[in-house]
């Protein structure tokens, strides 16, 4: 069943002009930060959204949970367009969709206990009095391994460890008892060692709590250990999308390709990266023309810098955005 | 590394920093005894708090205050006569510790570069990048004319793939990835035979960072130099190091070859790390992370460190402090599992 349908999104943010360019009226320019996306996330699935910094993968995420309102397009969720929603009844649809931001540590208000800043999800809704409030927040913290709760609930951010952190960062979403959450780079800032621990907890929460997961990393090793399919971005475009195990083993697009093989291999004996692709992302204010990877791209032809390649489906259940195919 | 004859351009002999601070000291690096082989490169690796950035620094002598070096002696394998005010500093084995304050200046950036980790806050956004490589080389050769240095700034850029009329552009006006390229360059610009490079990597995306990993690898090759790669990623480690020290509460835990560390890790830490590595092209390993946390440095334990959070603990563990000792393969583990084997 599909939980959320993305058609045809974009997000442009304008730029700030000089005084004197607004004084010369020249054309306002914007930032193209997602320009055309379309997919879908079925119930209970975990979909992996990767790219470098400045793909648009995190105001995608936002796009999702509507912390951000598209420039254009639907997002069909549950049957109902929320791209438009506004008012109560968007504050009513923050209760089904939840976000965790990257930095445990900034998103966590430094003087505020982690029982209370878990429990200020549902004063923000009007649930239930500071008793009840409190008891839920209690068996919140139980439920992200903060255990005894009782102990916990007092402390403040800087008595936790980073893992810890990011446990309250989880508790504090899942409180409203959401069906959907974006997670945002959840270990990106968390050492290796404990990394595992908060994928597990992501896991944990996942079968008990029936979520669905729209997983943002750049971490394309990571991602493969949780994410059942991966969507590929690009300058503000989905240019692959795929089964985890197919786009790994056999990526079509050429940026995918490289993509793969720019991941540093933690076995000394495999082989060292072979063709990555030169130069970087450009900038999203004037993408290149026709295929936005074309200057860069290995196998590029006449038609790359024309026209711009749609998402196509492959059969398969994959999708790919390039002339080749 | 016994199992090598080079000769070691860097020995760290017996080195502890210590960080004053309100609540007490803390000891940054313990007792650390490291020697860097000629022409290789060493990987220095652990979780945050290990001590690896403050290993790294102590070598520069440029310990970030609280912190100080309180014993130990580094001594630097000097391959050539340098001059500098109308002074010698003469080839041969000299100890860094014990040097003049003009005399470590010198050492800096001719002899020893080090990279910092972050090439958004490293560079002066006032001053172009040419004006970066003039100063840093007339520090060191006031005679210098700007011309010659900017020639000279303009080739190492160009090695990095940077165009050399670019030295005239701001530090805002390059990409991540192009600041630590030019940080690098800059590294680089006095011929030194050790750079030191901490976390060069980790705020740039994973494309940027190959392109960066190979062209330093490159560049050693080119600049006979020996490295030291301080990085948290070991998935880096593994295709750019010959040589991985693990370290964990300002300690060596482990010292072996790339290879054989990645096969056959020999400190349970060690097991325990490279178990927590997501590997892309094994998507059916099973994740496993370490319990508890390290202990704080301020009031540590007795015995390893490492011993509230290892499986293999045994009663010694808790009092007596494991020596990095050698195995019979010449690799280095500083665990009591190991001691008997000796």
């Amino acid at each position: 069943m599909t939980l959320i349908e993305v058609k045809n999104v974009k997000k442009y943010f304008p730029v700030q002009q000089g005084f004197l360019d607004s004084l010369t009226s020249k054309e306002s320019r914007f930032v193209r930060a997602v320009d055309d996306i379309s997919f879908t996330i079925e119930k209970g699935e975990v979909l992996g959204l990767a790219g470098e910094s400045g793909s648009g993968k995190t105001t995608t995420g936002r796009l999702c949970v509507r912390l951000l309102k598209p420039t254009e397009g639907e997002i069909i969720y549950d049957g109902q367009d929320i791209a438009k929603l506004s008012g109560k009844k968007l504050r009513l649809l923050r209760r089904r969709l939840q976000f965790t931001f990257q930095d445990p540590t900034s998103s966590l208000n430094p003087r505020l206990k982690i029982g209370d800043a878990i429990a200020d999800a549902l004063r923000l809704q009007g649930i239930g009095t500071k008793v009840e409030r409190r008891e839920r927040s209690e068996e919140t913290l139980e439920l992200v391994g903060l255990s005894p709760a009782s102990s916990f609930y007092d402390r403040l951010p800087h008595q936790l460890s980073g893992g810890q952190k990011q446990r309250v960062v989880f508790g504090r979403a899942i409180i409203l008892k959401p069906e959907f959450i974006v997670t945002d780079e959840p270990v990106a800032m968390v050492d290796v060692s404990i990394k595992a621990q908060i994928l597990d907890l992501m896991t944990e929460l996942k079968k008990s709590l029936d979520l669905t997961y729209l997983f943002i990393s750049h971490d394309l090793a990571t991602a493969r250990h949780v994410c059942d399919r991966i969507a590929i971005m690009y300058l503000g475009r989905i240019i692959e999308l795929a089964d985890k195990d197919r786009i790994y083993e056999d990526p079509l697009h050429p940026y995918a390709v490289g993509l793969m093989n720019a991941i540093p291999i933690p076995n000394p004996k495999s082989k060292k990266a072979e063709a990555v692709p030169r130069g970087e992302i450009p900038s999203p204010i004037d993408p290149p023309s026709g295929c936005r990877f074309h200057p860069r791209c290995p196998k590029a032809f006449d038609k790359c810098s024309v026209e711009e390649p749609e998402l196509k489906d492959m059969g398969d259940g994959r999708y790919v955005a390039c002339h080749l195919y | 590394m016994a199992s090598s004859d080079t000769p070691n351009l860097l020995e760290i002999q017996n080195l502890s920093v210590e960080y004053k601070t309100r609540r007490g000291i803390a000891r940054g690096v313990d007792s650390i005894f490291l020697n860097l082989p000629d022409n290789k490169t060493l990987g220095l690796a652990g979780e945050s708090g290990c001590g690896k950035s403050t290993l790294g620094r102590a070598i520069m002598q440029q310990v970030a205050y609280p912190g100080r070096i309180v014993e130990g002696d580094i001594f630097f394998n000097l391959k050539e006569d340098i001059h500098y005010k109308e002074q010698i500093l003469e080839k041969g084995k000299i100890n860094l510790l014990e040097l003049k304050p003009d005399e470590i200046r010198t050492i800096r950036g001719q002899e020893i570069a080090y990279i910092f980790q972050d090439p958004m806050t490293s560079l002066n956004p006032m001053a172009t990048i040419g004006t970066h490589f003039i100063e840093i080389m007339k520090a060191h050769d006031p005679e210098i004319t700007e011309e010659a240095a900017l020639e000279r700034a303009g080739e190492i850029l160009d090695s990095l793939g940077i165009l050399p009329e670019r030295v005239s552009d701001y530090p805002h006006q390059f990409s991540g990835g192009m600041r630590q390229r030019v940080m690098i360059g800059l590294g680089l610009v006095l011929r030194p035979s050790l750079l030191i490079a901490d976390e060069p990597t980790t705020s740039l995306d994973v494309i940027v960072e190959a392109q960066i990993l190979e062209e330093i690898a490159e560049l050693k090759d080119e600049f006979d130099l020996t490295m030291m790669l301080i990085t948290h990623n070991l998935g880096v480690l593994a295709q750019t190091a010959d040589n991985i020290a693990i370290m964990y509460t300002g300690r060596i835990m482990e010292l072996s070859p790339t290879v054989d560390l990645f096969e056959d890790p020999l400190h349970p830490y060690a097991q325990a790390l490279l178990q927590s590595v997501p590997d892309v092209t094994h998507p059916e390993k099973k994740l496993s992370w370490i319990p508890g946390a390290p202990p704080d440095l301020i009031d540590p334990i007795p015995g390893c460190m490492y011993n509230p959070r290892c499986p293999h603990a045994m009663e010694i563990c808790k009092e007596v402090v494991p020596p990095l000792l050698e195995n019979k393969n010449g690799r280095l583990v500083a665990c009591h599992l190991y001691t008997e084997e000796k």
